[in-house]
Formats: C-alpha cells, structure tokens, sequence
C-alpha cells in the first residue's frame, strides 16, 4: 500500500523487441554445463554397445563368455537376455488405418535390419573397459539380402524373390497417403488440369531426389539411468522429456509416475533428439537389471550410423499452368524412405510436407500422394523443417522451371501466383487457412538489399561474354506451416498425441518470479526470451525471472519442443498463465488498497487506484499472499497461475530469400557470393535470438544444396560415417549473410508471433539449387542433384544438357535486359558449353 | 600406469594414467573438468579443444602422457580472477553461441587465433576456425564475436594473459 513514486507503466521500457544478452550464456562460455555426458553417480556402470555390421542378418549365436569375464565387467546382456523389460520404441503416427509398422525392439534377439543395430550390451565400470569388452563379444550372423535402394524397396515383393526389409511383412510398402483438393472439396481435379495443360499450356514433369542427410547435432546422445530411491530418474540428451517418459511408460510397464526424465543441457538436436532411442531403453533396462545407475554416450560414429537420419524422398512432380505462366494444378508422388523401422513421427514427416507444396501460390487444384517404404538403413524421421524443405525445395525449383519455360523472370511468375497480401486470411487449396502475410513487402525488400536487377545485369553481361565464371541468382520465396499444432487436426491425421503446451507462473514470497514452460530447450534460448514476454506481462525486471524446463518433476506436464512450437504455442501458454496472475491477484491488491477492483489499473508491475497516486507492485501482493495475514473473505492464499494452450490454427512464417552464385564452368566449382534473406516472422521478441535462429537455419539448408549426404555401400555401410566423410560446414565455407524482416503478424496468437527456427533451412536450399541451375542454364543444365558437388556440378555441364533431359530443354532463355524472350541461343549456348569457350 | 604431472587452470596436478588414455578423458573423468566436451571421434570437430603451453590443441588428438610436465589451460580456466576473458564476452555479446556445445572448443581456438594474429580479415578468421565444426550459429555471429574482440583488443591481451597464465 505504498503511495506510487514510481515510472509510470509507460516509461517502463518493454523487454519484448530488446535484444537482450542470453541468460544461458554464462555458464555456457564458462564450462559450467549440465551435459548429460557430465554426469556421475555413486557406483554407476558405464554401457558399450555391440552393433551389427551388416545391414539385414539373421543373428545365429552370440557368446558373451569372454566378454563376461574381462576385468570390472558386471554384466552382458543380449536381445534375449532383457526381452522381458526392454520396451520397445514406438511409432507415435500411424498415418494410415492400415499402415504396415514393424515392431521395433530396442535390442532385437533374432534378425539385425540395419548396420548399426544393436545386439549386445556390456556394462562395466569404466567407458574404456566396456568397449573393450564389448570388442570380445562374439555374434554369428547369416546374412539376408538387404533392401537398400528406395525404388527397388516400393516394387519389391516376396513373389519376386527381390529383398524385403522385413521379410515376414512380405512388402517393404508401409503407407499410402492421399491428399485430393477434388475429394476434400478445396480445389479443382488436378487431372483436368494436366490434361487441359497439355493440349493447350505448360506442363511440366521433373523428378527430384531428397538426399538422405543427418542431422549432426554437436553433442552425441548421451543416457544416465540411476534406479536408485522411489523414482528411476533418467537424464538424456533428447528434446523430448515429457514423450519419453510416455513412451518408456507405456512399453515397459513401469508406472508414468515413478519415472522421472530430465533433459539438462542438451546440445542441439535439429529434430535428431525427438527420439525414443533404443539407446534409452536399454539403459533404462540394464540400470533396473542391475540395480546401479549405468550411463551410455555415443562415439560420433555410432551417432551417425544409428542415431535417425532424415529427408530421402524421391519426388515426382507435375506441374499444369498456362501459357503465360499461371498455375493450373500440381501432382506430386512421392516416395518416402522410413528406414528400418517407423520412427516416432517418422512417418509423419512427408504428410507435414504434404500441405506445403502450394506454398505461397494460388493453384487451383492438387493432388499428393505418397508411398511410405521400409528399406534396411537406419530409420527416418524429422530433421530440421520435417517434410517443409522437401516440399518447399519442390515447388521453387518448379517455379523457377515454369519462368523458364515462359521466359520471364521467376520473380514475376512468382508474383503472378502468389497470394497477394489483402487476400489474407486465405484458404489454401491444400486445406489451410493462412492467416497473415504479405508477400509483396517481403519480396521488395530482399530485392533492394541483394541489388537485384543490378546483379541480373551482370549476369547478363557474363552470360554474352562467354565467361568461363558465370553467376547465377537462385530465389526461393517460401512459406511453411509451424507452431505445431492443433490437437483436433492432429487427430484428424491419425497422431497419437496432442500438440498443446503447458505453463505455469509462481510468484516467490521474495518477488522473484519462476516459470516453468513444458517446451524443453536446446539452444534456443528460452530462458532469455520467455524471460522477456513474463517481465512485460507482469513487469518485473528481467533478471528476476527464472525459467525452469526439461524436468517431469518440475514441468509436470509438456510436449517438448520441435516444430517451431516453443513461442508460438508454448509462448501463449506462458502468456495465458501471467495474465491469471494479475487476475488472481487484482481483488487482493483492491482489499489491501481499500480500493474497488473497478478503479484499478495494472501497469509497469503495479496496480493503480485511477485518479489517485495510490498503487501496489504486484510483488509487493506476493509477499502478501505469502503471509496471507490480510487477504479476502474467501480468497485463495496463491498467486501461482498454469496454463494449458492448444493453438488455433498452424503458424505461417514467410521469406524472401535470394542467392548469388559463380560457377566456374570448367571446374563446377562453386563460390557463394551473396546470401540475402527477408523473413516475415511476425512480432519479434529478441532479434538477437532470431538472427543466430536465421544464420543458423541457413546453414543447413544450404549444407543440404551443397555437401551432405548420406551415403550407403551396396552392401549397406553406412560410407559416411563419421565427419572425415559426413561433411559439415565449416567457417571457411560459409559466408555472412544480410537478413531483415518485414512484418505481419500472427492472428492467431496474442504475441502477432511465428516460428522461426526451422525458417531458414526450409527456404534457403532451393534458393541455392536454384542459383547454380540458374548460372548454367544457358548451358543446357535443368537441374544439379543435391549435394552439388563441383563433379556433379561438371557432369552436368559436360553431358549436353541433359541435366535436366525434360521439356524445359527447349525452352527460351529470358533475356534480364528486355524481360523478354532472349535473345541468347540457348541451344547454341548448349552445345558448345561455355566450357569451351 | 604412467605417473604423469602438469598445470591445470593454474592447479598442479598428478596422476597415474594410462598410456592410451587421450588428454580429453584424463580432464574429463580423472581431474572433472567437464567444460572441455567430446564431439567426435576422428578429430574433425574441434569441440575438445584445450590451450598445450599456450598453443590450441585438440585434446582428443594428445595422449596424456604427452601432456607431462605441461601448462594446459581448459575453458574453465580462461577467465582471470572473475573476469571474463574478452573471447567470451564477445561470444555472449555478438550471440555467438546457441546450444553451446561447441563453443568452449571455438572459443579456446579463437583465443589462440587471436594470439597469433591480433587483426584477422573474416578470411583469416574464418579459415583458422576451419578446424572447429558448429551446427547451431552458422558461424556468422562466431566470425562477429571474434572481430569484436579483436577490436576489444582481445589478441594482445590475451598475449599478455597467457604469458602470465603460463606462469602462474
């Protein structure tokens, strides 16, 4: 009941919008980290892992004898010996009633189906001796012929005699996925369109392939396992706390409540960590066999040949418009390599594709399906954006292909199709309403700061001059649908979860405040930017907000954090949960002011008597309640507030993104010469957090267009498998990027925010592909496969154009100083190549 | 065993160790010095990496035993008397870091950088980390964390700091 000589509330400087220094930082620099790696427990065994090295065998003997007796080994466990308690790892999306799913035992006794396949655990008391126990265990295997090649995987059949991946499933076909606008009633029959297309328009058909890639986060996965006391509390590595204990829950039998997950520090994950790992389980039942907490850390090795890999799609498109550029109807099939087993959501990640092939367009019809296939690698599931790169990096390469063939520049093709920004909210042919956006804006500012037609002009002057540099300028104009998601659409697609967020606020006797999000970070800095959003929604300093995550027993209730979710859901749910607050505690700041609840106003952390000078903080009603000496009649003595959100609608993040690329015609090398990005994320709550999100996200995407890939030996080796063969990026193959926003922001939150995190490696591979086709169309060239390598680069310059052996070969160039059709003769410029200029 | 007997973050330390055992496993898991992490295991990553009598090395690349008698400095020990060294505010200031999992490697690999070359181009930078891997930032706010301290006059600085280190 203090009188106010404080701020007013609008003088107090808003925290959302600030670029803040990350609270996570300190620690981080410092080496004072929580991975999970760190750990050490009284008496904890360590656990070596025997893994396969064939791709499909039938496991004939394994003799643990000598292993058992090495020094300070305490235990070696097969498939068998824990087949009672091991669980197993569960497909969380069936995407079809009639989806063919394998079970997936954490440690299989009888048949190996990938290499890397676990067999047989050690658990001794140091890392080092059980590994080198693990060496002495000896397995027989009978080879089986493995499915390994996607295509042949879908044709396969046991009449055939050709390989299953499981032969007693007696296909390697998992699902068929359909969508139809004709069926669903959102769009026209994208048959008539193709067959309208053909006798009179475009109609384009290209292949493309999705490489397999891995998601490399930085820390391998690491699993501590301590048994001891009422509750078996398991550290790991993972995003996904809360499923986790689900998940061992629901398969071993062992109550939801006497487990406890934590997620301490987690070092990246990219969708690589939203896993229920054979790894966990097995710990978790070693740990209970033997009554000891036990840890497991992966090598780097073992983490890129068994830890799930992602993207591997081929994709089959068909693209109708008309003549003068404009989309009459897309069909897209696709196949969709699971690996070995239906992982968590693994299945899911080409239907969450499926709705974004329309992107930012207008079509007026679509259809999309997909066959879902088993083959014998490690299995598939989400790598950062999760179906959205694969149908973005789709779609822009088409749009790119459709400006060529018309002649124009792909900007304008682009302009011509998209949704224009007063046609918000817009229902998408695919079956999504968009909420806000703004094309246009976006598109405008990310050609000012790239100096498009300046870079187009030069383009042209290389082109005529026959330069053995050429520069290509690829755009990717992308859109993808995140915050994930609604739980009624979940359950409309078959999901097995919902896809709301928990949150609570607990106001501390002291003032300080903690919040507990059931979003789990690592890396995204949710300390700092949850911090944010709570000191403005109850206006207290943003150093005295806590922000607690990764814990069951302290975030009790949560669905963990992928899909660009944390903000946009998880965010609103913290939102929701600060306002009770102040609701909560609006009737005891009027009986403590002697005020009527009708007169007050919160601001700036206090509630004001209108009119007066008379006011409380809200921490100062904390402190109150805490004694609860003088509260209402009635009143209860808590301030602590939780909210549950499940979101509305999906969220819409858009971009410009735009690529300047030289390549050198006699070497396919590549040289990126400038990268600009123009994002529209909505309201913004940290731009530093954003840009290290945009950056970061670049980066992979472009990786993808560039240097990864996955790859296995006939014999189903996985070839690189470690980072001497799995290339990264490094510092000095990247460039500095020039990024900026425009902004429309979300309806559907009370933030106006969208996700962020997976933005940039959606939208920035095509930007690149599309760059280096660009910068060789002249040659003949209609498509580079991904990663594109200088000697793939090369090949295609060198094999006449056949880079793309499609339609689009005998089509114009567009000539950037007119606009129109060129003047360059391309087939001239096919057959001679600049190469032999 | 192998009695072995050095300088850690200034700390004088023995131990008997085996001769196979990496100099990143004797921090970790003899002397808990968990700030220095393992992210690989063919040396590409750089995560690991630790200051050899003032020089970057990989400590998943030197047995140690080959670090008897030596001065190692880990990312536990760099800053000096509570103060951060000028690296790591620079990191924090530029966001250079995101999960983290990597930057007491790349931080570590900067301070030497900056040692050696107290004014790097973004070239020079960007190739003298070319031996340390990050997933999260894109390296862009790295390349910006270490041109700040560069102008913070991190390289000269720190020159002087590790001269000191060495002799503490």
């Amino acid at each position: 009941m203090t009188a106010t000589q404080e701020r007013p509330a609008d003088e107090v400087e808003r925290e959302i919008g600030r670029e803040r220094r990350r609270k996570e930082d300190q620690r981080l620099i410092t080496g004072r980290t929580r991975w999970t790696d760190n750990l050490t427990l009284p008496g904890m065994l360590h656990l070596a892992m025997v893994r396969s090295p064939f791709a499909h065998a039938r496991i004939t003997g394994i003799d643990t004898t000598a292993a058992k007796q090495a020094t300070n080994v305490v235990g070696v466990f097969t498939g068998a010996d824990l087949a009672d308690s091991l669980g197993a790892c569960i497909n969380a999306w069936a995407i079809t009633t009639d989806q063919v799913t394998p079970d997936h035992p954490p440690m299989p006794a009888d048949r190996v189906t990938f290499a890397g396949e676990i067999v047989a655990v050690v658990a001794a008391r140091s890392a080092a001796e059980a590994r080198d126990a693990a060496e002495l265990v000896d397995v027989e295997y009978d080879e089986l012929p493995a499915a390994l090649d996607l295509k042949e995987a879908a044709e396969a059949t046991a009449d055939t005699g050709a390989a299953l991946a499981h032969p007693e499933l007696g296909t390697n076909r998992s699902a068929y996925w359909v969508f139809d606008s004709a069926e669903a009633g959102t769009g026209g029959d994208v048959e008539e369109a193709i067959a309208q297309a053909r006798t009179d328009g475009i109609l384009l058909e290209r292949e493309y392939r999705q490489q397999r890639l891995i998601p490399a986060f930085m820390e391998p996965r690491s699993v501590v396992v301590d048994p001891t006391g009422e509750q078996i509390t398991v550290w790991s590595a993972t995003q996904i706390p809360h499923i986790l204990r689900f998940a061992i829950a629901a398969t071993t039998g062992v109550p939801e409540s006497k487990i406890r997950v934590i997620a301490p520090d987690v070092g990246g994950g990219f969708g690589g960590k939203l896993q229920q790992t054979p790894e966990e389980m097995i710990a978790f039942a070693v740990a209970r066999r033997l009554g000891k907490p036990v840890k497991y850390t992966e090598t780097r090795s073992e983490s890129l040949m068994s830890a799930h890999h992602g993207r591997d799609q081929w994709q089959r498109l068909t693209l109708a418009a008309t003549k003068d550029g404009r989309v009459t109807g897309l069909k897209v099939d696709l196949l969709a390599d699971l690996g070995a087993y239906v992982a968590i959501v693994g299945g899911g990640v080409p239907v969450l594709g499926a709705f974004m092939f329309n992107a930012i367009y207008k079509f007026p019809a679509y259809r999309f399906q997909c066959q879902t296939v088993l083959t014998n690698k490690v299995w598939t599931d989400a790598y950062r954006g999760a179906g959205r790169p694969e149908a973005t990096y789709a779609i822009e390469r088409l749009m790119d292909e459709l400006a060529a063939e018309v002649g124009e520049d792909p900007l304008a093709v682009r302009e011509r199709n998209w949704i224009k920004h007063e046609e918000f909210p817009f229902q998408t042919v695919a079956g999504l309403e968009y909420d806000s956006g703004n094309y246009e804006a976006a598109t405008a500012r990310a050609k000012e700061l790239f100096g498009y037609d300046e870079l187009r002009a030069e383009q042209q002057r290389r082109r005529e001059s026959g330069d053995r540099v050429q520069l290509g300028i690829g755009i990717s104009t992308f859109t993808e649908m995140c915050g994930l998601a609604p739980s009624r659409v979940l359950g409309q697609l078959n999901y097995g979860a919902g896809g709301w967020e928990h949150a609570s606020v607990r106001m501390l006797a002291t003032g300080k405040v903690e919040v507990v999000t059931g979003a789990s970070a690592h890396g995204q800095g949710h300390e700092t930017a949850f911090s944010q959003i709570v000191a403005d929604r109850l206006g207290v300093p943003f150093d005295d907000v806590e922000v607690l995550h990764g814990d069951t027993q302290i975030s009790h209730k949560g669905l963990d954090t992928y899909g660009s979710r944390s903000l946009v859901v998880g965010g609103e749910a913290l939102v929701r949960a600060a306002d009770k607050v102040v609701e909560k505690a609006k009737p005891i700041a009027a009986h403590l002011l002697e005020a009527s609840v009708d007169d007050l106003e919160f601001g700036g952390g206090r509630f004001h008597v209108r009119g007066t000078d008379q006011g409380i903080a809200i921490t100062e009603i904390a402190t109150a309640v805490f004694a609860a000496h003088n509260l209402p009649d009635g009143v209860e003595p808590t301030l602590d507030s939780e909210a549950t959100y499940d979101p509305v609608n999906f969220n819409f993040p858009h971009g410009t993104h735009l690529c300047a690329m030289e390549v050198d015609t006699e070497t396919g090398a590549l040289s990126m010469r400038k990268y600009v990005c123009v994002d529209d994320i909505g309201n913004i709550i940290n731009p530093l957090i954003v840009s290290g999100q945009v950056h970061g996200g670049l980066v992979q995407g472009i990786a993808q267009a560039l240097w990864e890939e996955a790859v296995y030996d006939d014999s189903g080796t996985l070839v690189s498998g470690s980072f001497v063969d799995y290339l990264l990026p490094t510092a000095a193959d990247t460039i500095s990027f020039e990024i900026d926003h425009t902004t429309s922001p979300a309806t559907t939150n009370s933030l106006g925010t969208k996700g962020v995190g997976e933005a940039g490696t959606i939208a920035s591979t095509p930007a690149v592909v599309n760059a280096v086709v660009d910068a060789l169309r002249p040659l003949g060239v209609h498509d580079v496969q991904m990663p594109c390598t200088p000697e793939r680069v090369w090949r295609a310059i060198n094999s006449s154009g056949s880079g793309g052996a499609t339609e689009g070969a005998a089509a114009p160039h567009f000539d950037a100083s007119t606009g129109m059709e060129g003047t360059v003769d391309r087939t001239a410029g096919a057959q001679d190549g600049g190469t032999d200029a | 065993m192998t009695r072995i007997s050095l300088t850690v973050d200034g700390a004088r330390v023995s131990d008997d160790v085996e001769p196979r055992t990496l100099l990143v496993h004797y921090l970790r898991e003899t002397l808990g010095k968990t700030g220095t992490v393992i992210g690989c295991d063919t040396s590409n990553c750089g995560a690991c990496t630790v200051h050899l009598d003032g020089h970057s090395v990989k400590s998943c690349n030197v047995l140690a035993v080959q670090a008897d008698g030596a001065e190692v400095t880990t990312i536990e020990g760099l800053a000096q008397d509570g103060r951060l060294h000028p690296v790591q505010e620079a990191f924090r200031e530029c966001h250079g870091l995101q999960c983290g999992f990597c930057t007491p490697g790349m931080i570590m690999q900067s301070v030497d950088l900056l040692n050696e070359n107290p004014n790097p181009t973004e070239e020079e930078i960007r190739l003298g980390l070319e031996g340390n891997l990050c997933r999260c930032t894109g390296y862009h706010n790295i390349v910006k964390a270490v041109q700040h301290a560069a102008a913070q006059g991190a390289g000269t600085a720190t020159a002087a700091g590790a001269g000191a280190g060495a002799g503490a």
